[in-house]
């Protein structure tokens, strides 16, 4: 099929779904009148059930948790992916990376870079785990939490210290930190069934302040442990594809 | 304009899919496939807000202030967590695809495989 013809089928098609579109935006609730009823009962009584201010993160990590569960493993399951995906051929080696012109070096980071990137390393640690631990306040959460955490490894790469980047996060151990996150979210749920109650029922005392850091019993570990899982993932999954460039192909050299 | 929000939203998905269809590069691809996945998060928010209504984080404001629909919001969540680990995945399938064919370009990779 030439680029033509494809383009001509996709507009085609792009007509067809246009006219579907508009027909069902007829019937819809026009934008800014939100019918409910889900989201109002849960904003109303979300607060008072939790004692999470958050009213996102209660239904992440309490109403809809058992689907989180899921959430969380399709990352567990796509970090693996990437790691099975991009393990080492046959035919593959590792060496130095180097510039593809023979006899031409990198480049070396420049020391702007380096300065900023290990200036940023301190505030990324604190900022992820001071998301991860306030599911319950604010707009934050493990995901979050964890993508920001992930960051501060990915700058410690940028700030040109690949050997430094790789001692900081090996690869068994940051698989076992990525399994413990994972399990531990599964783990706070079968605890609930351990006492008898339904899986991922909340038995942590709610505190009395709602919002507070203490308050909200399982809502913050759950999410303190999709923080942790969520970082592994993400630095497992840099560190597969940074090593990428240091695979040669024997037969090519 | 009642209907603006989702007007964005199929136009983001049709200017992801076109560069879907014409890409020829596969890296180009999957920033497309993003972009496409990138409409669903504007339907989600779109569909929950409440014109006048607050975020549904009751810290600063008193419980029962008209918010918009948390629901939404949090499959948005999903959603973004579901992207990362897609893209992830497929761009690890580009790289072995250019070890294994020595080109990124959908249409060449089609004609070598027949």
């Amino acid at each position: 099929m030439t680029p033509g013809q494809r383009r001509w089928i996709f507009l085609a098609g792009m007509a067809g779904l246009a006219a579907f579109y508009l027909w069902g935006l007829a019937g819809l609730p026009g934008f800014g009148n939100y019918p409910g009823p889900y989201g109002d009962i849960l904003n109303r009584i979300a607060v008072g059930q939790t004692r999470a201010t958050g009213v996102v993160s209660a239904i992440n990590f309490e109403y809809r948790g058992f689907d989180t569960v899921g959430e969380e493993f399709i990352l567990f399951v796509a970090a693996t992916g990437v790691a099975t995906v991009l393990r080492h051929l046959r035919g593959e080696r590792e060496g130095a990376a180097s510039d593809e012109a023979v006899g031409r070096d990198l480049p070396p980071t420049s020391e702007a870079v380096k300065m900023v990137a290990l200036l940023l390393t301190g505030p990324a640690v604190v900022m992820g785990w001071y998301l991860a631990a306030h599911a319950q306040t604010s707009p934050s959460g493990g995901f979050q939490g964890g993508v920001v955490l992930a960051t501060a490894f990915i700058l410690v790469y940028l700030a040109g210290q690949y050997l430094t980047f790789r001692r900081v996060s090996p690869v068994d151990v940051t698989d076992a930190v990525e399994a413990l996150g994972a399990g531990g979210f599964a783990a706070v749920g079968i605890a609930a069934v351990a006492m008898g109650l339904p899986y991922l029922t909340n038995f942590l005392p709610l505190g009395t302040t709602p919002g507070a850091v203490t308050s909200s019993g399982t809502i913050v570990l759950i999410s303190l442990f999709v923080g942790v899982e969520v970082a592994a993932a993400f630095v497992l999954i840099v560190v597969e594809l940074l090593d990428q460039t240091l695979l040669l192909r024997e037969e090519s050299r | 304009m009642q209907i603006f929000p989702f007007v964005v939203v199929v136009w983001i998905l049709a200017v992801g899919l076109y560069g879907i269809v014409t890409s020829r590069h596969l890296v180009h691809l999957i920033v497309c496939l993003i972009v496409v996945q990138s409409s669903t998060y504007v339907l989600l928010l779109a569909v929950g807000y409440k014109t006048g209504a607050v975020a549904p984080y009751f810290f600063d404001v008193p419980l029962h202030t008209p918010a918009v629909d948390p629901v939404v919001q949090a499959l948005a969540l999903t959603d973004v967590v579901v992207e990362a680990a897609v893209s992830a995945l497929l761009l690890a399938f580009a790289i072995q695809a250019h070890k294994r064919f020595g080109t990124l370009d959908p249409q060449e990779l089609a004609q070598l495989k027949g």
